[in-house]
């Protein structure tokens, strides 16, 4: 009765994949020691893709089910690619905006704790 | 069942006429409906927070020094925000078992395995709750902090703490869920519910991993 509905499967790719979740995210604590830049920002993106990734794929089983309910549940997030695209345009011309007629800094040093 | 036969199954189910998601039950649908909405509220927080951090003319306070701790004497980047995320993703194979071990029937270790979830949960939000003293006690507010661009303030305590009221109301549901379990309320089920209630606690841990790419380390 288990196997028709539920979500039965050998113990071995939990403990697998968790074994690699920790492992990813200490590489993605790892990057805090890189230097800004897009070495930093790409690890950092990739790694939590990857652990994003196996978290809904195998803990929470979409990897097993079937497309009608995989599609449901990954096109709709597509929308918000729109939203941060648009919000990142308007965003920065805020900040120009700013810089332009408010007499913001274009370059400011970020403010250090040890200073 | 073959769970994934293709993509031809895609059109069969939507254009079938009757129950589209063959083989998942309404909880377990209307569980996963409700992580979506929920999605939609987390990417809304964070694409604000990304709209003001990148309209910020004032500098951005160093999420690095500012989540640092002392510890002998040396500066440790994160170190809290890195021990909680280990703690989470712990309660995540935690839970990941438990659901495992009900489909099993052995519903003792299922029940314990819960309580090892919630238990870890609640020391997520104990830590939480650590690091919102230490940086209220460092005089960030809401709406000004000492490190830079005010909006700091409005977005950590925002996201961080919807992210922490969900971890919280997650405890309890999971505490509730295992006493139900134990006192054999779903005994004639296939202990399906603690899927659910997986999912719930998974997608925790999921929006934690972009919080923590996002607000901490970016």
């Amino acid at each position: 009765m288990s196997s028709e509905v539920g979500q039965q499967h050998p113990l071995g790719i939990y403990w697998v994949v968790w074994g690699g979740l920790f492992v990813v995210s200490a590489l993605s604590y790892a990057t805090d020691f890189l230097p800004q830049g897009l070495l930093r920002w790409g690890l950092i993106l990739l790694f939590m893709f990857v652990k994003a990734g196996y978290i809904v794929a195998i803990f929470m089983h979409l990897k097993y089910e079937r497309w009608a309910l995989i599609y449901a549940l990954l096109v709709p997030p597509g929308a918000l690619l729109v939203l941060v695209g648009l919000m990142w345009m308007e965003s920065d011309y805020t900040w120009l905006t700013r810089v332009v007629y408010f007499g913001a800094d274009e370059n400011p040093q970020p403010a250090s704790l040890h200073d | 069942m073959a769970a994934t036969a293709g993509h031809a199954t895609l059109f069969e189910d939507w254009s079938s006429d009757i129950t589209t998601f063959k083989g998942v039950s309404w909880g377990k649908a209307m569980m996963w409906i409700f992580l979506l909405s929920d999605t939609f509220i987390f990417s809304c927080f964070l694409t604000g927070y990304m709209t003001v951090r990148t309209a910020a003319a004032e500098p951005w306070p160093n999420a690095s020094e500012v989540f640092a701790l002392t510890v002998l004497g040396q500066s440790v980047p994160l170190l809290l925000i890195a021990i909680m995320t280990f703690d989470l993703i712990t309660s995540s194979g935690t839970m990941a078992l438990a659901v495992n071990y009900g489909y099993r029937r052995e519903k003792k270790k299922a029940v314990r395995l819960i309580l090892a979830t919630a238990f870890f949960g609640a020391v997520f939000v104990g830590m939480q709750g650590i690091e919102w003293w230490k940086l209220i006690h460092d005089g960030v507010r809401p709406w000004d902090n000492p490190f830079g661009a005010e909006q700091f303030g409005a977005c950590f305590f925002m996201i961080t703490g919807f992210h922490g009221l969900h971890v919280s109301a997650g405890v309890v549901y999971l505490l509730v869920i295992a006493h139900r379990v134990h006192k054999g309320r779903y005994d004639h089920t296939n202990f399906e519910i603690i899927e659910v209630v997986g999912l719930y606690w998974h997608f925790v841990d999921l929006v934690w991993v972009f919080i923590f790419a996002f607000f901490y380390l970016w």
